[in-house]
């Protein structure tokens, strides 16, 4: 055998490898759905969107969780985003690069990796107990606003690193402050990529459990908040309490649910690739 | 672009404050003579006491719609950490209050009354597929799940003479559960001991997987799931001294299915039990609990029983 036919078996072999790997995930997401779909889609109806928990499987409806939901999503995007997109933009354009920057960006992105349920276990003792705010949405908002800084920050860096330094440059050039630079040139260039990141961490956010159990979030809440300082639950909880259930109606309502919180799940993402490409391509420079 | 981010903001900022108004905090007041009750009930605690809380809930939002009646399944012993904290007017309970946290209760200055709600069954359980058990003695059970079994009792011929040389596996609940707690008191003669090396799953849909799935799998649970699962376990019947006796329904009820019956509980606050829509959550749970226990799978209690637990609350109230 020649080198070449050598190389060419080595090359052939890395592509079929790389195609394993790539239906590996797609087949196990295939079976999952299709697993769900099977048991869960039937059961879907206004119905079930509109009602209130129950103890009977096919009285049930997700209305209290999914309107949770939809609070803790809002109340944890208005925490989270001008915070996180604020300490993005502070260590990617003002901080100097002192050993104190680079100790904050190290925690930042060990922050990223720490397990949710800390985050839930500081969220009770801070938000809930020396705050005072009770198992609320509020401190569940808050909790989770907590978990997911570290992605938007990381992520709003990244957006801003990607905005050409000759754009900047120029605009300084042209007298403009360092934050007017920003405001009408930089950030107008990334929000694609801040808003991206944004949704994708908010994504995440409405599938935490963990956290919000331990913040206080309760299994049968049979009214919808009104306001931040209400009690609530949300989808998760209301899936993983529905599993655990002996009867088997309860597991059919599971899938349901999942399917509901899948649906919203892929909507966000598809608001951020619409969002991406919409701004995006205005771009002219 | 710019007018864009602006409006994006704005909007942003609009809608936060929108959300911010109208803190709606019902405090019970009954004005005319409808009475129309109103006000909050925080309940929190078991898993295993949650159906039928849950249930009751959802019954009194028929008779009582303004009340807002909240369930949580922290555990018994997580609800009783918020029950001290004053943070719930009910406790949902599958074992009586520990002496550690009567004095949590007392720190707090308050005061509670224990109510038997309903018994629950624990059943033992075993593979459709395994054809050597048909009961086990308490002292078989304790030999298997004892601490000293640990890495030691492995195969089911260790247990009696007969069964086959095949290794057993175990599955239970995992050590914080109540059921859990309530099993080792029971088989092994002390709270939490129990060996550590078998399947623990708080979930006990795990464990009825587990089990129905290995031939040679051997676990715990309560009666309830076993009722849903029967076409995938078989029931094995328990020797207490008096013989063998299958948990049922009646063998539950009559307390002839020893040792792995127990009461379960809640716990009402005493300043919560100040409040009417909590006194009136209260008499309509003992109302109607002997039906909802056997719906969602427990067993109720006798009738006189439940007269008992009415009268100790009526007493409870009066006292004040």
């Amino acid at each position: 055998m020649t080198n070449a036919q050598k190389n060419r078996i080595i090359d052939k072999s890395f592509q079929v490898f790389g195609i394993v790997c790539t239906f590996f995930g797609l087949a196990i997401l295939a079976i999952l759905l299709y697993n769900i779909v099977i048991q869960g889609a039937a059961r879907i109806d206004w119905d079930f969107l509109k009602d209130l928990p129950s103890r009977r499987p096919q009285k049930a409806g997700i209305y209290t969780a999914v309107m949770g939901t939809i609070w803790i999503l809002v109340l944890t995007t208005m925490i989270a985003f001008p915070i996180g997109v604020g300490a993005g933009i502070y260590l990617e354009e003002y901080a100097k690069k002192t050993k104190l920057a680079s100790l904050l960006e190290i925690n930042i992105a060990n922050l990223a990796g720490v397990p949710s349920i800390i985050y839930g276990l500081l969220g009770l003792e801070i938000f809930v107990r020396i705050f005072g705010l009770g198992g609320s949405v509020l401190a569940g908002s808050l909790t989770l606003s907590l978990l997911i800084l570290p992605i938007i920050i990381v992520a709003t860096r990244e957006a801003l690193k990607a905005v050409p330094s000759s754009i900047k440059d120029a605009s300084m050039a042209l007298g403009a402050s360092k934050w007017q630079t920003i405001w009408n040139q930089t950030l107008p260039a990334s929000i694609g990529g801040v808003l991206t990141g944004v949704i994708l961490a908010i994504s995440r956010a409405i599938g935490e459990t963990a956290p919000l159990i331990v913040v206080g979030a309760l299994a049968y809440v049979p009214f919808a908040p009104s306001s931040p300082m209400d009690e609530f639950t949300v989808m998760p909880i209301q899936i993983f309490n529905w599993v655990s259930r002996p009867q088997h109606g309860f597991a059919v309502n599971a899938s349901a649910a999942i399917i509901v919180l899948l649906l919203i799940t892929f909507m966000m993402n598809g608001i951020a690739v619409y969002f991406r490409n919409k701004w995006q391509k205005k771009i002219k420079w | 672009m710019k007018k864009t981010t602006k409006i994006f903001l704005g909007a942003a900022v609009i809608f936060g404050l929108a959300s911010c108004g109208g803190n709606t905090e019902n405090t019970s007041e009954n004005s005319g003579e409808q009475k129309i009750l109103t006000g909050n009930i925080k309940i929190d605690g078991s898993s295993t006491v949650y159906p039928i809380t849950e249930a009751i809930a959802e019954e009194f939002r028929a008779i009582a719609p303004e009340v807002k009646v909240t369930v949580g399944v922290s555990g018994t012993g997580g609800g009783f950490k918020k029950f001290a904290r004053n943070e719930t007017a009910i406790s949902d309970a599958s074992r009586p209050i520990k002496d550690k946290e009567k004095v949590a209760c007392e720190e707090n200055g308050i005061g509670y009354v224990q109510l038997e709600v309903a018994y629950d069954g624990l059943a033992v359980l075993v593979n459709p597929a395994n054809d050597w058990v048909d009961h086990l003695t308490v002292e078989e059970l304790k030999m298997i799940w004892e601490p000293a079994a640990q890495g030691v009792v492995m195969k089911w011929s260790q247990i009696r003479d007969g069964f086959p040389d095949e290794e057993i596996h175990l599955f239970g609940p995992g050590v914080a559960s109540g059921t859990y707690d309530y099993f080792t008191k029971a088989i092994c003669g002390e709270e939490g001991a129990s060996r550590g090396d078998y399947t623990a799953s708080e979930d006990d849909n795990v464990l009825v997987q587990g089990i129905s799935t290995d031939k040679y799998g051997l676990g715990f649970f309560g009666l309830a799931y076993f009722e849903e699962n029967k076409d995938k376990l078989k029931l094995v019947g328990v020797d207490g001294g008096e013989g063998v006796v299958i948990p049922t329904q009646a063998t539950v009820a009559d307390g002839t299915y020893q040792p792995l019956s127990r009461p379960i509980f809640i716990y009402v606050n005493d300043k919560a039990a100040e409040r009417e829509e909590v006194i009136e959550f209260v008499n309509f749970y003992l109302e109607l609990v002997p039906e909802i226990a056997q719906e969602v799978g427990y067993i109720a209690l006798p009738a006189t029983e439940y007269a008992k637990q009415v009268e100790k609350f009526q007493t409870f109230i009066s006292k004040k």
